[in-house]
């Protein structure tokens, strides 16, 4: 078993593995061009980041034409707030944070909304239930099967940790809760991730 | 709704702020302070490095599920451009008649007294002769006044030819005006072409062939060029 360790030590503009050095303008850079009517750095913007918000919002709005609509409203959001960007937090924060209230919105509006935000905690969908889903599944996908079946502000801090790897000030900007109850709230999500592993066979020995 | 302590430790279970801080240890995403804190916990309690390895499942096993959602269509690209370029010709639009106003107060403004006496005899003729003309017109039978046409009215600004399809609606192309800020100012010829106007300044060539080639792809046109 090799030694726990974590994936990115550097999370410096510099060092960002994925980009390079000094081969891609930076996003605060495309940000400011953006401000000044640059048609060609809205779209570098949106290829670099429209995938993984879409993702994002997909998995809180669970519809994938209304997840396509949300990103839609969320880079022209961009394109018309672009001058107003302060620098405060990293742009890809800045884009979930307007995904994410973009997404809620919707959720808002959607007549089903009730179900979504009271039930889900306790009501797994039909397709999520660890318990129907998972009999005859490996251990990978049982874990898949039951982050899948969280409420959404479970799913939601464990993707924005986990797959969007935003450290606790970011998450916090984005969700707009204090960081002590970002740990406290991503704490309980793995509990009731626990939980649910349990319900659907796989005791992985904690909570 | 999730109901949850904000800050409070549950006591059914350990909550320690280690704990809290694992799964972005995991993640790579700690500040070096917190990380090398985590780090020495997790060298010092086997209990814990055990947990440590339950947060990489769950790390994997989230960019997996994640990783099978697929990407947005091409469309959403396709349709955040066009609204793009909708509000670009929206603000060159609006900023037009400022631009024009400036030009007017400068170049009133270098002129002498005796010359702004002149050129006012010769706008209050040239208005004059503008109304004699109309009187013409209106006071002609309605079958003699000229039809239009392409090239029968010149007008200043950026214009497109436009054939709107058959099965079109009007408020189809009440929609489509709409979309693109833009104006019916002539048509039809007889080949069923209108002149729509999209900005009152003269855009550039490459914008403009952008917005003519993506009227195109309107279902409600059937046929658009850039009227140079």
């Amino acid at each position: 078993m090799r030694a726990f360790e974590p994936l990115f030590i550097c999370r410096d503009k510099l060092c960002n593995p994925t980009l390079g050095a000094m081969q891609a303008p930076a996003d605060e850079t495309l940000i400011g061009q953006i401000a000044r009517g640059d048609r060609l750095a809205m779209q570098v913007l949106f290829s670099r980041h429209h995938v993984r918000i879409y993702r994002f919002v997909l998995r809180v709005v669970r519809d994938e034409m209304a997840a396509e609509d949300v990103i839609g409203e969320v880079f022209l959001d961009v394109w018309r707030q672009a001058s107003r960007f302060e620098g405060r937090s990293a742009v890809s924060t800045w884009l979930m944070a307007i995904a994410r209230f973009k997404a809620l919105s919707f959720l808002r509006k959607r007549r089903d909304d009730a179900l979504d935000e009271q039930a889900a905690e306790s009501i797994e969908e039909p397709s999520d239930d660890p318990e129907l889903t998972v009999a005859k599944q490996d251990k990978g996908e049982k874990l898949r099967a039951c982050l899948a079946g969280l409420s959404r502000e479970h799913r939601e801090i464990i993707d924005l940790v986990y797959y969007h790897e935003k450290s606790v000030e970011e998450v916090a900007l984005i969700v707009g809760i204090p960081e002590n109850t970002v740990k406290t709230r991503m704490f309980y999500a793995r509990k009731k991730l626990g939980e649910l592993c349990r319900m659907a066979g796989l005791d992985r020995g904690w909570p | 709704m999730t109901t949850e302590p904000q800050d409070i430790a549950p006591q059914d279970f350990a909550f320690t702020e280690i704990e809290a801080l694992l799964p972005w240890y995991g993640a790579g995403t700690l500040r070096r302070r917190e990380r090398q804190r985590v780090a020495a916990a997790l060298r010092d309690d086997p209990a814990l490095a055990r947990r440590a390895d339950l947060v990489r499942e769950e790390h994997a096993e989230t960019i997996r599920l994640n990783e099978t959602l697929g990407a947005p269509s091409p469309r959403v690209a396709a349709r955040l451009m066009a609204a793009i370029d909708t509000e670009m010709l929206a603000a060159q639009r609006a900023a037009a008649p400022g631009a024009v106003a400036r030009w007017l107060t400068g170049a009133f403004a270098s002129l002498s007294p005796r010359t702004l006496a002149v050129a006012a005899s010769f706008a209050t003729l040239a208005i004059a002769l503008q109304a004699f003309m109309l009187l013409d017109v209106f006071t002609k039978p309605s079958g003699s006044v000229p039809s239009a046409g392409p090239g029968a009215t010149r007008l200043h600004g950026t214009t497109a030819m436009v054939r709107f399809a058959r099965q079109a609606s009007a408020a189809e192309i009440t929609n489509f005006l709409h979309t693109y800020q833009a104006t019916l100012v002539d048509g039809p010829t007889p080949g069923g072409l209108y002149r729509v106007k999209l900005a009152m300044s003269s855009l550039a060539k490459e914008e403009l062939g952008r917005v003519v080639q993506r009227m195109r792809q309107d279902r409600v046109v059937e046929f658009a060029e850039a009227d140079e």
